[in-house]
């Protein structure tokens, strides 16, 4: 769907975000592990696509006309998990459950137990190929659901990301958008140190695919590139998004140390305080 | 721990649909590609993908009939797995095929994108066991049933003759919920049974009735066992012959009255005895008290090689008159 953003959808989805953001870092503290760098990264992207741009409908999960949403990069989960409790797919107190034992919010996303979620994941490189898939049985069923996939820059490391670059083209699967939350970082350094993924957009434009490169927190640019990717050029889409590691909080971004660790109470104070701020 | 449910001089009649003839002999990757055109002739739902081996693994007869419902995914197969998930996921059924060492060995893909979301995928690994002959090692399924059988959730089939493999694929075509690996021969097997056949998931089927030795069997090596179990008449030893079609979930009720029954148990498979029948048997009996004397005929955690099938299953002890010989070795020592 073609559409575009009004100074009034702006505030409100900037203010989603920050939402967003808040909720995964509280989260994440609450559960004393997980990702808040790339939750912070993702959470323009994962606003736009779950507040205003994806068809769904949280008292119908399973309608099968819905778009699908498949988040390669499994780590990332807190911001998603805070994007379903806000569109009202469970109760927001769950949030806090994430990480605890008995809970359907595991660390990396369980379809099995939490089936709004479209797959399992977390095992980096897998989602983009069953993003494919779904994306084929749309093909096959005649129907018009578009499906996403938010991936990782430094999952696509994984020989199998590559595999799925090379057979989407082949299928022609123009209903495919894959989205790159390319933040620069992963566990061990700055991917360009750990292993280089330059040029990606050459890289991708290669294998086929329609590719844009945009800002990743310029909810315009993420607006104007879902809605290019809209339009059928007979290719996959792939929307490589510059963002920026653990976004919104001054002391996390751009910090390889935040991949993977909570924030203290007092760490969690301060960005909530910084994220109000601004 | 459980009793004995068949007393040692209790005969149940035979299955009528045992109809053993050596001289009809099929490939159980032929039964399979013939019967995934039959189930996708009334199920639109079934899909199949394949990595550049459907000549080989015969999807190609249902790629030639129902090219829209093919996916050639090429020599990759983690993407083809990943692929066949997200299909699932979406309503479909996927059959994807390749040879069992390449596929299961994709095994961290198969755990998360099929077996953790519990989709249903059915995931077709031909060219088990030493059996294929001159291509070798690299080639050999020796542990798929070891890794597969790890995985919760997952169902681990593997056929004995052309009309097992045809009404196990009609079966899990339109009567079964959850992922499953299927293992089948590149080479003929001879009939076991007839059109009567009925495929039961997780039981076990009898092919013969003694008293002393219970021979358990599965794929290809069930007809090698059935001769043995001849043979072993002219010995004086009378065996039960069991042809083990679904390895997990295993048929433990089955399991256990064999082993309450005769003195002796003998599990042969084509694979590594680590983690495939014979472990799954091991299992079952760990625990219990009493039983028969448990020995695994398979490939002895060592590498295949190249040669005739005849000649390896000679080398390799899964022949007729090899699986003879240890068995007398250990009823005689």
């Amino acid at each position: 769907m073609a559409t575009s953003l009004s100074p009034e959808l702006h505030q409100k989805l900037s203010e989603t975000a920050r939402a967003l953001r808040m909720l995964s870092l509280q989260m994440i503290t609450e559960a004393q592990s997980g990702h808040p760098g790339g939750s912070l990264s993702a959470a323009d992207l994962v606003t736009v696509l779950f507040f205003h741009y994806m068809t769904h409908n949280p008292h119908e999960p399973h309608w099968p006309e819905r778009d699908r949403f498949v988040l390669s990069k499994g780590h990332g989960v807190p911001v998603v998990y805070a994007a379903l409790a806000k569109c009202g797919y469970f109760p927001e107190e769950e949030l806090m459950t994430l990480r605890k034992i008995n809970s359907r919010l595991q660390g990396h996303p369980d379809h099995v137990r939490l089936p709004f979620m479209e797959t399992s994941s977390g095992s980096l490189g897998q989602g983009l190929s069953i993003a494919q898939g779904m994306a084929m049985a749309a093909k096959l069923d005649q129907k018009k659901y578009k499906t996403y996939c938010l991936l990782g820059d430094g999952e696509t490391q994984e020989g199998q990301i590559w595999e799925a670059a090379m057979s989407a083209p082949k299928y022609q699967l123009d209903n495919l958008i894959a989205i790159l939350d390319f933040n620069k970082g992963q566990i061990d350094g700055y991917t360009e140190d750990v292993m280089n993924l330059s040029p990606l957009k050459a890289k991708w434009e290669a294998f086929n695919w329609e590719v844009q490169e945009i800002d990743g927190h310029d909810l315009h640019q993420i607006f104007a590139a879902l809605n290019h990717a809209q339009i059928s050029r007979k290719k996959p889409h792939m929307i490589i998004a510059h963002t920026i590691k653990g976004k919104g909080v001054s002391f996390m971004e751009d910090n390889i140390d935040w991949h993977g660790k909570s924030p203290s109470l007092k760490e969690r104070d301060q960005a909530i305080e910084e994220l109000r701020r601004h | 721990m459980e009793k004995a449910q068949v007393s040692k001089n209790e005969t149940k009649p035979l299955k009528n649909y045992v109809d053993i003839n050596p001289q009809k002999k099929v490939a159980t990757r032929a039964a399979f590609g013939k019967a995934l055109v039959s189930v996708g002739e009334n199920n639109q739902n079934i899909v199949v993908l394949d990595a550049d081996l459907s000549v080989s693994t015969k999807s190609s007869l249902f790629a030639e009939k129902f090219p829209d419902r093919f996916f050639e995914m090429g020599i990759a197969e983690s993407n083809m797995i990943g692929t066949a998930a997200g299909l699932a996921l979406s309503g479909k059924i996927p059959y994807l095929c390749s040879f069992g060492c390449f596929v299961a060995g994709r095994f961290e893909t198969i755990r998360i994108s099929i077996a953790y979301n519990q989709v249903n995928c059915r995931i077709i690994g031909t060219h088990a066991g030493i059996g294929i002959g001159e291509d070798g090692y690299t080639q050999m399924a020796l542990e798929d049933m070891a890794l597969m059988r790890s995985l919760p959730g997952m169902g681990v089939l593997q056929p004995a003759d052309d009309i097992e493999t045809q009404r196990m694929i009609e079966f899990l075509s339109n009567h079964h919920q959850g992922p499953v690996y299927v293992r089948l021969t590149r080479q003929a097997l001879p009939q076991l049974f007839n059109q009567q056949y009925v495929f039961e998931y997780g039981k076990g089927v009898i092919l013969e009735e003694g008293k002393d030795i219970a021979l358990v069997a599965t794929g290809g090596v069930v007809h090698p066992a059935y001769e043995a179990a001849q043979k072993l008449k002219e010995k004086g030893y009378t065996s039960s012959v069991v042809n083990i079609h679904t390895i997990k979930p295993l048929d433990e009720t089955l399991i256990q009255s064999l082993a309450h029954s005769h003195q002796w148990m003998f599990t042969i498979e084509d694979h590594t005895i680590m983690g495939g029948l014979g472990s799954a048997v091991s299992e079952v009996l760990a625990g219990t008290q009493n039983h028969a004397v448990l020995s695994r005929i398979g490939i002895q955690d060592i590498y295949g090689e190249s040669g005739t099938p005849e000649a390896l299953y000679e080398k390799y002890g899964l022949s007729t008159a090899k699986i003879v010989e240890h068995i007398l070795r250990q009823l005689e020592s």
